[in-house]
């Protein structure tokens, strides 16, 4: 039988994470009164090297910040643009908001779905794109507008998706 | 009609534009010797000069209101924190700007970081914080890299820090970049994201006011709102209340936007209670050709539409309400007379049904069901009592029902687009469903 018990998790975050992850978490920490509110940082700063965070990323992160690993779990899952399972190298976060709806993104989202052959939260067999929705972007007047990973691309039309996706191998 | 686009300053001046005059002399002013050229800093060192009562007082009688969507007065706000018995006090920016059709304090921040950071020292040193965070939205990638060099170069002229310009009082601003959930937003769920939590709002009261981040005194506050600040410093609280031009009594300028089939979208600053006519007409450039408006939302996707006959009414906080919605944000969305709005809606209902935050039953499971109907309606597929069912919807996710005001955002255009456009959600009832409740009921 299983036993749960709330010790601390005792895993080896030297083993699990980068000198330099580790020097960057602490950065944020230093921000905070509590380092409980670095939680988020260091989720992004983890995911900054697969794309992705995985379990023991979050049990590391957890020893860090001296919090109970089902925290840091429910930080992760609640926020959208943690992941935690792989996403392609390359993610497309489409806006699906009103003023871009407006300006045509269901069309626009069916013409990426084609290209790529794949639908929303799925990845290309070949793991080179991963497609999401999300929302309004702020880029409104623009619309419709979509992010590729840090890149904001405003009024795509359905004629440029096979170009714009060219320039991300 | 025009053919060119505006652009957002006008034809202004630091009196007339108080917050985008600086972008008629440059794109953007990141440098903070440039921003310095152009009376940038001088509200804050004239602030701190004062007392922190002194200024608090010029805040108040400038009747400033906030810009993030509720216009409740910074003021009043800011007299209800708790007084200062020597412990941490926070001073927080909301930057989530995530309400769909809003792009305004995206435009600040990337064009005019220092004006934010400044703004926030004034606010700062009124409310004797001892620490400012600015909680940004992670997508504003470029936004956060400006205002963190901005930071770096005030850090440097001994702006932030300890014993700020030879005063006792020291402070900090750190920016802390969200990972996209629009309840971030909402003030309280905003400190439980800053403190490393689930965004899940809290229980008022206490009011963060009182007990915010980590249980201390706080005050939260929009990028706009804090960008009207340095302005008034230097010009007084009369001159900002004549700034509208009596067009309303809501004082100052505010940036007006448009999106949808517009000629020219966009933002401009203007006094506030413009009309919508005016922004729409004038400075957007009017419809796209061949197009007509049937409907707008005065402020975001939690506002109720309006329609052709509320063009001219000056955009303030109570003409707005009074005509049965909500300012918001004031960037306004148009749709055009083609748009099936069963299909606009459920649009809107999908967003907000996927970024409750799931705390409370009626919004995690009625706006899905709303989203459902909705899509019935939308395929021509209603069921007779869908209208019933969506109208009992817009009473049991309203004010007082659920714990914070997503939901009843959510209900704002659901109602007022039955309100309005109520033949178009009965011509998605199937005739088939409509025969087979008659045959049920005889
Ligand atoms: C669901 C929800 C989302 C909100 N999103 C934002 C937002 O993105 N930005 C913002 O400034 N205010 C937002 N608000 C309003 C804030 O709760 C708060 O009223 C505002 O930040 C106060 O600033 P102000 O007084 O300067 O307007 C939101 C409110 C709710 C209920
Ligand atoms: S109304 Fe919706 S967003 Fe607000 S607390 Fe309830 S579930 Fe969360
Ligand atoms: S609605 Fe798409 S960027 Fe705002």
């Amino acid at each position: 039988m299983m036993i749960l018990t709330d010790r601390k998790p005792r895993v080896d975050v030297d083993a699990i994470l980068t000198p330099q992850e580790i020097h960057d978490i602490d950065h944020y920490i230093h921000h905070y009164p509590d380092p409980r509110a670095a939680s988020l940082d260091a989720l992004k700063i983890v995911q900054k090297r697969n794309g992705w965070v995985n379990d023991t990323q979050v049990s590391a992160i957890a020893q860090m910040l001296g919090i109970p690993v089902s925290d840091v779990e429910g930080v992760a899952t609640f926020y959208n643009r943690i992941y935690r399972q792989p996403v392609g190298r390359h993610v497309i976060l489409l806006c699906d908001s009103i003023a871009c709806f407006l300006m045509g993104a269901e069309t626009l989202a069916q013409a990426f779905s084609r290209e790529l052959g794949i639908g929303f939260g799925e990845t290309t067999p070949d793991g080179r794109f991963t497609l999401l929705p999300i929302c309004c972007l702020g880029n409104c007047d623009k619309g419709p507008t979509l992010m590729i990973d840090e890149d904001t691309h405003g009024l795509v039309s359905v004629d440029s998706v096979k170009g714009l996706l060219e320039q991300y191998a | 009609m025009n053919t060119t686009p505006k652009p957002i300053h006008g034809n202004g001046t630091a009196e007339t534009h108080p917050l985008t005059w600086r972008l008629k002399h440059h794109d953007f002013v990141h440098d903070v010797a440039v921003y310095e050229d152009l009376e940038g800093y001088a509200g804050m060192k004239k602030a701190l000069g004062m007392t922190p009562a002194e200024v608090q007082a010029l805040i108040k009688d400038a009747t400033v209101k906030g810009r993030g969507g509720a216009g409740f007065p910074a003021g009043i706000k800011w007299s209800l924190m708790a007084p200062n018995d020597g412990g941490p006090r926070y001073l927080i920016c909301n930057a989530d700007e995530m309400e769909p059709g809003t792009f305004k304090d995206r435009l600040l921040m990337e064009k005019l970081p220092h004006q934010l950071i400044e703004g926030m020292i004034i606010a700062g040193y009124t409310l004797e914080a001892t620490q400012g965070y600015i909680f940004i939205r992670g997508e504003y990638i470029e936004a956060a890299k400006y205002l963190n060099e901005a930071l770096e170069q005030v850090r440097a002229k001994g702006y932030l820090g300890q014993n700020i310009l030879g005063t006792n009082w020291n402070f900090e601003i750190h920016v802390h970049t969200g990972a996209g959930r629009y309840i971030c937003g909402e003030e309280t769920a905003l400190i439980n994201s800053l403190e490393g939590r689930r965004a899940n709002p809290r229980t008022k009261p206490p009011f963060p006011q009182v007990a915010g981040a980590w249980g201390r005194p706080t005050i939260v506050n929009n990028v706009e709102t804090f960008n009207n600040l340095p302005a008034i410093l230097l010009r007084g609280a009369e001159w900002y209340k004549n700034l509208s031009a009596h067009k309303s009594p809501d004082p100052g300028t505010k940036i007006y936007g448009v999106s949808g089939k517009v000629k020219f979208p966009g933002l401009w600053e203007l006094p506030f209670g413009t009309t919508a006519r005016e922004v729409i007409e004038e400075h957007a450039g009017g419809m796209q050709d061949g197009l007509t408006l049937k409907a707008w939302l005065p402020g975001g996707a939690s506002t109720d539409f309006l329609t052709p006959d509320h063009l001219d009414l000056p955009m303030d906080g109570d003409t707005i309400m009074k005509a049965g919605s909500r300012l918001g944000t004031c960037l306004i969305m148009v749709v055009d007379e083609t748009q099936d709005m069963v299909a606009l809606v459920r649009n809107l209902e999908e967003f907000f049904a996927r970024e409750s935050c799931g705390w409370c039953t009626p919004c995690r499971d009625g706006l899905p069901w709303g989203v459902k109907i909705l899509r019935a309606l939308e395929q021509k597929q209603g069921k007779p009592e869908d209208i019933g069912h969506l109208t009992e919807l817009t009473k049991n996710l309203w004010i007082g029902k659920t714990f914070c005001a997503h939901a009843p955002g959510a209900m704002e255009p659901l109602q007022s687009a039955l309100k309005y456009f109520r033949h178009e959600f009965e011509a998605g009832i199937n005739p088939q469903f409509a025969q087979a409740s008659k045959i049920q009921q005889a």
